[in-house]
This record gives C-alpha cells, structure tokens and sequence, in this order.
C-alpha cells in the first residue's frame, strides 16, 4: 500500500453499468500494469449499484478514481486501453491526465445531493465486510443489541419520521410497534416473527433498491438486524427480482460473511438473539412488490394478494406477524442509530423526513442514480443535478412512480418533492423512478405503454383490475391508432375512477393513475389524436408519415441502405423517393439523414 | 410416478431427484425447486414438473399454477441464444420498440413467437433489467449492451450470427 511513501488508492467502477461498459477489464488493466510497475497500490472493486465508484452518475461509466494521499482525481469514459497513460503519467509520473478527468457537470451532479444511504455506495468495497466495519459499519446494530431496549430503538425510529421508502410512505417506526407487540397465539405459542427485506423493484424505469444493494449490502443487513432485535423476530428473507444477479450474488457474500463475525446467526454477538437471513429470489411478477403477494410468493404459491386486513403485521408469512420493509428504509436505519433520530428528522419537510434515492433517467443530460433531501424542487433536480435536457430539446413532463404514477408538467416543475405534494399533483414518490419526458414523447403513448404494462402484470385474481386495465389499455391504443371516439375522454375517467375504488391491491388502485394524470395535464394531446387524427409529439406511428424533401435530399443513399423495407428508391446522386405504402415508419431514414432530408408529419 | 419416468432419462432422473433433495418438500421449496430444474434443463418440461409434484406429494395442477403464472419460466424449450430486449419505460422513450422490431426481423423470428424455428434464437423482453441510465439495454447471452441503436444493434446481431455459425461449424 505504501510507495515512496504515498498512498494510492484506485476505485473501479463495478455496478451493472460499469461491468456493462468493461470496469472488469478496466480494473484487470490496472491489476497487470500496476504489477508490471510493481506499485502496490490497492485495487478496490469498489461498487455501488449501476455505477459503482461512479457514485451514481453511471452514464459516465467506467468512472475511475486514483486517490494519492487522499488526493482524489476521478476519470470518466475509461477504456481499458487508457490505463496505461494514467498508470504512467498520474500514478508513476505524479501529473494527472487532465482532459479525462471529470468536468464541471460532474460536480454539479453531486454538489445538490445529500448521501446517506448512498454515502458508502461507491466508495467501499461491497464484497469487503472489513470495509464496511472500518467505516462504522455495524456498529448501529452493536449500539443497539448492548445497549438499547427494543422499545429505546422503536422509539428512535419513530421520531426520526422515516417512512417506508418503498412507495406507500407508512411511518416505519409504527410498523415495528405493532409486530412487537403481537401477542403469542397460544400460551404454547413460540411467537415466531418475521423481518421481510422488500428487493422486489419492479417498477420499469428504478434501480435504487438494486443500487443500494450492489455497492452496500451490509448496511440492508444490518437494518434487518436492528429491526429483528426490535420486533423480536428470528428469521428475515430478502425477496429480490431474479433479474439482479450481481445483487444477489453480492447479498450472497454479504451474508456468509457476516455469519462468519457472528452478526448473523445463533447469539448474535453474544447477546442470546437468534436471527439469520435467507435470499429468495422472485421469479418475474412485479404483483409480487405487494405485500402479500410477497408472502405467497415466498410460501410457494402464485403471487396473488389477499384481502387487507389483517395486514402483515399481524398475520404475514406463514400466519405469522411479519414486518415488511423496503430496501432503503432499512438501509435507512444504521444511519438513524448512528447519528440520531434528531439529525435524521432535521433533514427533509415537515412529514417527509430525511432523504429519499431516485433513479433519474430518460431525456435528461446526466442520468443516473441521486440522493437528495425531501423538499427539494422538481427543477433542482432536473435542471442542476440532471444537467437539463439532452439534445437541447424542450422539456415537457417528469414521470414519477412507475405504473402507479403520474406525471408533472412543466408548469409545476416548481413543486416540491415530498410525499403529499406529489399526491397532490397526481403523482407519487414511490419507489423513486423519475423519468423526464421531452417535446419527443407523446403522453397518451406513455399511459398507453403502462397500461400495457399493469394490464400484462395484473395478477387476474380481481375482476376490476383484470379487465378493467385491459379496457383502459384497448381504448388508449385504439387513441394512438387514430381510432378514437369522442366518447373517450369521459370513458377512460369514469373507468379509470371505477378501476381505481374497486381493485383489490394497491397495483389495480394505482393502475389508471398514468392515464388520469396525463388526461389531466395533457388533455389537449389526447384532443389532437381523436378530433384531427394527430399526434403532436409525432411518436405514435399510425398517425404519421416519412417523407423525403426532393429540394434536401442529396442522394447519398444512406436511407436506402437502412430502409429494412425496401421503401426508398433513386439513382446515386439524384433525390430519392419513399413509397409511403410499404413503409413501416421504424423511423431509421429520419435518424440516418444528415441533410435533414426526410421529415415526419 | 410410474409414467413420468418412463418418459425421462436415468441422467435426468437422478437430476431431479438432487434438486428435491436439497431444496427440501416444505411448500416454499416449489420456486425454488422450478427455478432449478429451469437452469439446469433450459426449460420446464411437463415430465420435469409432474416429476417434482409426484416427489413433493403436491398436486400437479399446483406446480402447473405456479409455473404459468410467474413470467421467468419457460414452458417450452428456448434456443440455444438468447436476446434480452429491455422493455423498461426509459428504454421504451428511448426507442427500445424499434431495436425489438429490428431483432425480430434480423433474428428470424416468427410473429408472434418468441423462438426462431431452427432453434437457434430466442427474443424475449423482459420489464425492466434496472440499468435505465444507460439506455436502451439489450442483453445478448448475458452480456449487456448499452446505449443501442438501430445501426449498433445490426452490427450485434451480425457478430452474434457469425459467431454461432462457427460454432455450428465446430460440431460438424
């Protein structure tokens, strides 16, 4: 570790999104040159969800940081063919190679954030344990299994004002209270409790709860703890989407190292409690991020929810009371010990408390995974974390919440981020996706493509969601197809309405939301499909047509060699010509054209 | 118990009888038990699942239940590459139905089925791979690809033909 007396330390990208751009290569890059130099720097494989190292501005990716005597100089863009420079110039020859370095935008990315849960994230090594205890790690559930009282912790938890990150916003410190103090069945009655890590991220468009577990498994392992010496449970699962490999593996590791410190396991730390952790992986049905759907995926059954009450609480998994928590509301509560209910409480609004990791993506310049504090605006986020809208494009509306969700226009990008705000406005915080839409996207498409989406995933259990979501979907597509009546305005509310009181779990109550916020703020997009068969945005394909502008085209053939249907014909150097009866409107002519030739009306 | 191992090989047999044993007969083994017998077989066979449900003394019609209602399992056999599309929404804004028309087509897969007819390609979409700020993500054998488009995803696809064309090749 020490050379010439410096310390150097190197930290490679290694979430999904660094492996996706080559951080392994990269960081085998450094390995074999540093060996070759023979500089015994430490080589971190330093992760964090998508981004790892990157500290979730994964579009950058591989981001890599050389850290000499806590000087730290942070790379972008690295391939592994560009180790060699850095390895020469930076590590052995002491001058940083400036024009990889970060920029400006980089900083700004960071400079309105606020980490917690994420602050590790990116830093430590997540298969490392000994990284994670140097930190602090551990010592939360330490503090609280010696010293503290269930009900001392209880407490600290409900005054922070946590709420469950997972979407519905339910206090959490509520929750632990009442599985404490379930009553045994029968006096024979072991009272067996369960602790449920929810890792179920279904929503299309979030990746925080992958996130927080890739680039820091032990801080959710470590909630779980405190939470199970809090309500008095033995045996916690985490149910996670079998999509998130690098997850579970990490999960895996995580687990087996701590049974080996005794963190997890019999007499957990000498205390006399038992808890240990089992990973069920789900099997492809985001129904399965409701609670009880969970739990009977996890028993073995189809994942179809069941009446509430009696709520998890009092009888979850196996009959037995069961705390279901989010990702990174455990991942919360090593913090909360740590640094105090006060501290925690002192972030955030008046009933939105601390801090809340969203998935920033779509048309925004830099995309990626971001902490802030709850009550920031709509527009800090977008316009200086997110950079502002790629390609200079208008920005048009952020849509927040998945398929439960609804958008925010323009007009409202004042707004603050909290969780009654966004009711308010018609949309929620949820898990935390926040995807920004641009002058591009066509808002009766987007409902369309979630009420595709919740029709597909409804469980068929409830009549209401079942066919209800299926008849949103069918007249929303028969909108996009210029088939609209004028009758469907007032039809798509009122099922919408009857969809929304009548189902049965929460995904059949949110599902029409996409369609009531969008009805709501972009009526006229709606208007402009069924009276003049448009659409304004030019996305949905039967109401548009490619054309080639004879004056523009310079006869380079570039579109005829893309067309995958053969409809563009013209002799080299002559303006070319599309048979707008066989063409299928991919769009590829429109994105190939330098001379912007080809326009779509 | 009898039928179905008349129908399955002695390998596959013993296969099968590993899996039960080590995933234990309580009812939260059914998954599990599903979600092995699909990475080791490829898919779900309808002896493999009788077989299970025999063992775990269930009915059949529950492994069934369970094995339709959950999108990770295969009921048929799948060929011997798979593409991923990403349907996540922040694909879905960043064109990922256009890169899935252009798979379909350059694949050779027939509409309205996931699996070219030699075997040799399967498409399947999937909701969301959770890798939104690098999209749109298309996954070819396990190996994500980021940030695609209509002239790099033509260019996977050629790789991926070629590629199997050799191996093909190395069998003969």
């Amino acid at each position: 570790m020490e050379n010439n007396g410096e310390k150097i330390e190197i930290k490679v990208c290694m979430g999904t999104g660094g492996i996706a751009a080559g951080g392994q290569e990269v960081l085998d890059a450094f390995k074999g040159l540093l060996g070759q130099a023979g500089i015994a720097a430490r080589l971190d494989k330093n992760c964090a969800s998508h981004k790892v190292g990157c500290r979730g501005f994964c579009s950058r990716d591989v981001l890599v940081d050389v850290i000499i005597d806590e000087r730290r100089t942070t790379y972008q863009y690295i391939k592994p063919d560009m180790v060699a420079r850095i390895v020469e110039e930076h590590i052995i020859g002491g001058s940083p190679v400036s024009e990889w370095e970060v920029q400006e935008d980089y900083h700004t990315f960071h400079d309105r954030q606020v980490k917690v849960v994420l602050s590790d994230c990116g830093e430590i090594d997540p298969e490392d344990i000994d990284a994670y205890i140097d930190g602090g790690g551990y010592g939360s559930a330490r503090k609280a299994l010696t010293t503290m009282t269930p009900e001392e912790i209880i407490e600290i938890v409900k005054k922070s004002g946590i709420r469950g990150r997972g979407g519905a916003g339910f206090p959490t410190g509520v929750k632990w209270e009442v599985a404490r103090k379930q009553p045994p069945k029968t006096s024979q009655d072991k009272n067996l409790k369960y602790i449920i890590c929810n890792a179920d991220e279904g929503d299309p468009g979030a990746f925080m709860d992958r996130a927080v577990i890739e680039g820091n498994p032990h801080a959710v392992l470590e909630g779980m703890l405190v939470a199970a010496y809090a309500v008095g449970a033995e045996e916690g699962y985490i149910y996670i989407r079998a999509e998130y490999g690098l997850a579970i593996e990490r999960l895996k590791i995580a687990i087996r190292q701590a049974r080996e410190r005794n963190l997890l396991g019999k007499n957990v730390l000498g205390t006399g409690l038992d808890f240990d952790v089992k990973v069920k992986a789900g099997a492809g049905a985001f129904v399965c991020g409701e609670e009880t759907a969970l739990i009977a995926s996890i028993e073995g059954q189809r994942g179809m929810p069941r009446a509430k009450p009696p709520f998890p609480v009092v009888s979850g998994l196996w009959g037995r009371p069961t705390v279901i928590n989010n990702v990174e509301t455990l991942a919360n509560i090593p913090y909360i010990i740590r640094r105090g209910a006060d501290w925690f409480a002192s972030l955030g609004t008046e009933r939105s408390k601390g801090t809340k990791v969203f998935a920033l993506t779509g048309k925004v310049r830099n995309t990626g995974l971001i902490e802030v504090p709850m009550g920031i605006s709509m527009r800090d986020i977008i316009f200086s974390i997110g950079g502002g809208i790629e390609g200079g494009k208008k920005f048009k509306a952020v849509q927040t919440g998945g398929p439960s969700g609804g958008c925010i226009p323009e007009h409202l990008i004042d707004a603050k981020v909290c969780y009654e705000n966004l009711v308010r406005l018609g949309a929620i915080v949820g898990s935390g996706s926040m995807i920004v839409l641009d002058e591009d996207d066509c808002m009766v498409h987007v409902a369309k493509y979630f009420l595709n989406f919740t029709q597909t995933e409804s469980c068929g259990k409830c009549v209401p969601c079942r066919v209800g979501t299926k008849r949103l979907y069918e007249i929303l597509d028969r909108i996009t197809r210029g088939e609209g009546r004028e009758s469907d305005l007032a039809l798509l509310e009122k099922l919408s309405k009857d969809v929304k009181s009548a189902s049965l779990c929460g995904l059949g109550q949110t599902a029409p939301n996409p369609v009531l916020s969008t009805l709501q703020y972009f009526r006229h997009e709606y208007e402009a499909h069924i009276f003049e068969k448009k659409c304004p945005a030019k996305a949905c394909k039967a109401l548009i047509t490619y054309r080639i502008r004879e004056e523009f085209c310079k006869g380079c053939g570039a579109c005829m060699r893309v067309c995958p249907a053969g409809a563009i014909s013209g002799r080299k150097k002559t303006p070319h010509t599309l048979n707008t009866a066989i063409c299928i409107k991919c769009g590829s002519c429109f994105d190939i054209c330098r001379f912007k030739a080809v326009t779509k009306e | 118990m009898q039928e179905t191992c008349k129908t399955l090989k002695a390998a596959d047999l013993e296969k099968l009888e590993e899996i039960c044993a080590r995933r234990g007969a309580d009812q939260g083994a059914v998954i599990p038990i599903l979600q092995d017998i699909q990475e080791v077989f490829g898919y779900l066979s309808e002896d493999a699942v009788n077989f299970a449900a025999d063992r775990l003394e269930m009915p059949r019609s529950h492994f069934y239940g369970v094995a339709t209602f959950y999108a990770q399992f295969h009921l048929r056999p799948r060929g011997r590459n798979v593409v991923t599309a990403c349907t996540g929404t922040t694909c879905h804004v960043k064109g990922s139905e256009n890169l899935i028309s252009i798979l379909g087509r350059e694949l050779g897969i027939p509409e309205g089925q996931d699996t070219s007819p030699d075997m040799n390609y399967t498409l399947e979409k999937i909701n969301c791979v959770g890798a939104c700020s690098i999209a749109p993500v298309i996954i070819i054998n396990n190996g994500v690809h980021s940030k695609m488009n209509a002239d790099k995803i033509t260019k996977e696809v050629i790789k991926l033909k070629g590629a199997d064309d050799g191996k093909q090749r190395g069998k003969d």
